[in-house]
């Protein structure tokens, strides 16, 4: 079986602080990680190679060069072969171009399961399966939090808010991974030594890819959205903060406010 | 000329759900700015009853595709109506609510039919220069908020969370057309097949359906804390909610996750007790009516936003609270 998962290289968000000076991010010192859905798929996609005799999983990866650091991570878990596809003219796609790009450098691959993540820490958009998916032409099932295989077919446990659907599909198809489908593995010291030593990381670029890609497809230019502003919130008006109360003071000045709200 | 403000009416096991009748009352207020109207798309089996209520909602018209092929939620036939419908129709925005559904269904249409798609906002208003749809959305886990256009393709597509919007209040009175539509399904559409349908039965509230919560954060400290919350909440006749923290540690189920990879809740009355208020649990209840803080650390962010904060030992103050709050019933029975 021929999978491959889509990953994203992340800034970890629950590291980001707003400056409170200046009201910006500051993104100085925030470490970049594997998307932590992306990781998930991963890792079911290794233990899915595991049941499989003579599967291969590739890790697929768009960003700036520095993304290297992820899919070698990626090897060191255990993935066979990782692609970069980084390019200057990929820069400011929104997700239709960055799915139209990732279709296309798939279309060069052989692949019977595709993997993404639900969604990306920094984004939150969970668009970027689906829109593949459709790209290819093949069965998209969302939100995957247990993978079992039966005979040639695929089992997924598709979670809504209120209901589980057990969905049976036919390859090829896409998965998009909760977190919870599978405990990512530590990367192992030989899978490190692997990842730096044995295997290597392909470097697409638009023109590896360009005869499935229509460069109006892609960048900034060929995204639908654009961003016209960027802002932080602004805090809403602050009530009073009261310190250095004893508890009963705590607890007549909260029923003081319930009952100016008619809450009681 | 694209005209016109569709809003995807999602329901399951035929009944409509809430997100859907919110963005009708959003479109509704989109629609009279642009003078334009609302039409609401019901797909589901057995569903058209529900139709004439979307309009007593606000919709202008509702357009049902009722097929048995359409009863549970499988992408490709909801993919192939919605498409259909949007290029026969060619409307102006659609609108869908971020449910598991929504956000699985609007992407494989933005995809297929080639426009934009910008998922999760919080915000929806017309340019009145250039009436485009002025899109914001929290982005970079809620530090920053972002405005998006999409402006060259049609139509403008957003995705919205249940609970950020309001719904108009029903009327009864109001009336609206029904179009009924045929689709053809065939077998190839079928791509994936449902074999078990799994419930999920235990008794499971949704908070953002809550007037009052009372939520923990990782200043709690321990599981058995959420007991202490549990009876705050009884005597509030209020609902239990919590940051991320808390579920990350194992002390309470992700349906009671507040932010900005949980949920968002508005209630009247939103009391954070041992939260800090990073910006991603913020994101997901700021717009709570009245919010009271108790925390440890007086410079806790959640006090920033709180309308009342005291800085002192939740582990006191909550139980003192919950007793207060019982004497003040008991004095009222009396009266």
């Amino acid at each position: 079986m021929k999978i491959v998962v889509c990953i994203k290289q992340v800034p970890d968000t629950t590291e980001v602080r707003l400056d409170p000076k200046s009201n910006t991010l500051i993104r100085d010192g925030v470490p970049s990680i594997i998307n932590p859905d992306d990781k998930a798929g991963i890792e079911a996609a290794l233990r899915l190679k595991e049941k499989v005799e003579d599967s291969i999983v590739t890790v697929m990866c768009m960003g700036p060069p520095q993304a290297d650091a992820a899919l070698r991570e990626a090897l060191a878990m255990g993935c066979d072969d990782a692609v970069l596809l980084t390019d200057k003219a990929f820069g400011g796609s929104d997700t239709w171009a960055t799915s139209s790009i990732i279709a296309s450098a798939l279309k060069k691959l052989e692949f019977d399961v595709i993997i993404t993540g639900r969604q990306a820490i920094d984004g939150d958009t969970a668009q970027v399966g689906p829109q593949i998916a459709e790209h290819l032409g093949i069965p998209q099932v969302c939100y995957a939090e247990k993978i079992e295989i039966k005979e040639d077919k695929l089992l997924i446990w598709r979670q809504f808010e209120d209901r589980c659907h057990i969905i049976k599909v036919g390859i090829p198809c896409l998965i998009t991974a909760l977190s919870e489908v599978a405990k990512p593995r530590y990367m192992s010291v030989g899978g490190i030594v692997d990842a730096y030593h044995t295997k290597e990381v392909m470097i697409w670029s638009y023109e590896d890819i360009m005869d499935t890609l229509d460069v109006s497809n892609i960048g900034l230019k060929g995204s639908p959205t654009r961003v016209t502003k960027s802002f932080t919130k602004e805090a809403k008006g602050t009530g009073a903060v009261l310190k250095n109360l004893t508890d009963d003071e705590a607890v007549t000045a909260i029923m003081a406010k319930f009952k100016e709200k008619h809450i009681i | 000329m694209s005209k016109d403000i569709y809003v995807f009416a999602e329901q399951r096991d035929g009944i409509l759900s809430k997100v859907g009748l919110e963005l009708i009352g959003k479109a509704r207020e989109l629609a009279d700015v642009l003078d334009q109207k609302v039409v609401a798309i019901l797909l589901g089996s057995g569903v058209k009853a529900e139709a004439k209520i979307l309009i007593e909602y606000g919709a202008d018209k509702s357009i049902v595709v009722d097929h048995p092929i359409l009863e549970e939620y499988i992408t490709e036939p909801y993919t192939k109506a919605i498409n259909l419908i949007l290029i026969d129709k060619q409307p102006e925005i659609v609108l869908f609510g971020a449910t598991s559904i929504g956000r699985d269904l609007a992407p494989r249409v933005s995809a297929r039919i080639h426009t934009g798609l910008t998922a999760d906002c919080t915000k929806l208003e017309i340019d009145t220069e250039t009436k485009l749809l002025l899109m914001t959305r929290p982005a970079f886990g809620g530090n920053i908020m972002a405005t998006i256009l999409c402006q060259d393709f049609r139509p403008q597509m957003a995705t919205v969370r249940q609970g950020v919007m309001t719904a108009l209040k029903r009327d009864s009175s109001r009336k609206g057309e029904i179009e009924e539509i045929n689709i053809e399904f065939v077998a190839s559409d079928m791509n994936v097949e449902i074999i078990r349908i799994k419930k999920k039965t235990k008794k499971s509230v949704d908070i953002t359906e809550a007037k009052y919560i009372v939520s923990g954060g990782r200043g709690i400290g321990t599981a058995d804390k959420f007991d202490m919350l549990r009876s705050l909440a009884d005597e509030l006749g209020a609902e239990v909610a919590a940051s991320r923290a808390c579920v990350d540690n194992g002390w309470i189920d992700k349906n009671y996750q507040v932010g900005q990879t949980g949920k968002t809740v508005r209630p009247d009355l939103y009391i954070a007790c041992g939260i800090s208020g990073a910006i991603q649990h913020v994101t997901g209840m700021e717009d709570s009516e009245l919010i009271i803080a108790i925390n440890k650390n007086e410079a806790a962010p959640i006090f920033d936003i709180a309308d009342l904060g005291i800085v002192g030992d939740m582990n006191k103050i909550i139980p003192k609270l919950t007793e207060s709050l019982k004497k003040s019933k008991r004095i009222e029975g009396m009266v």
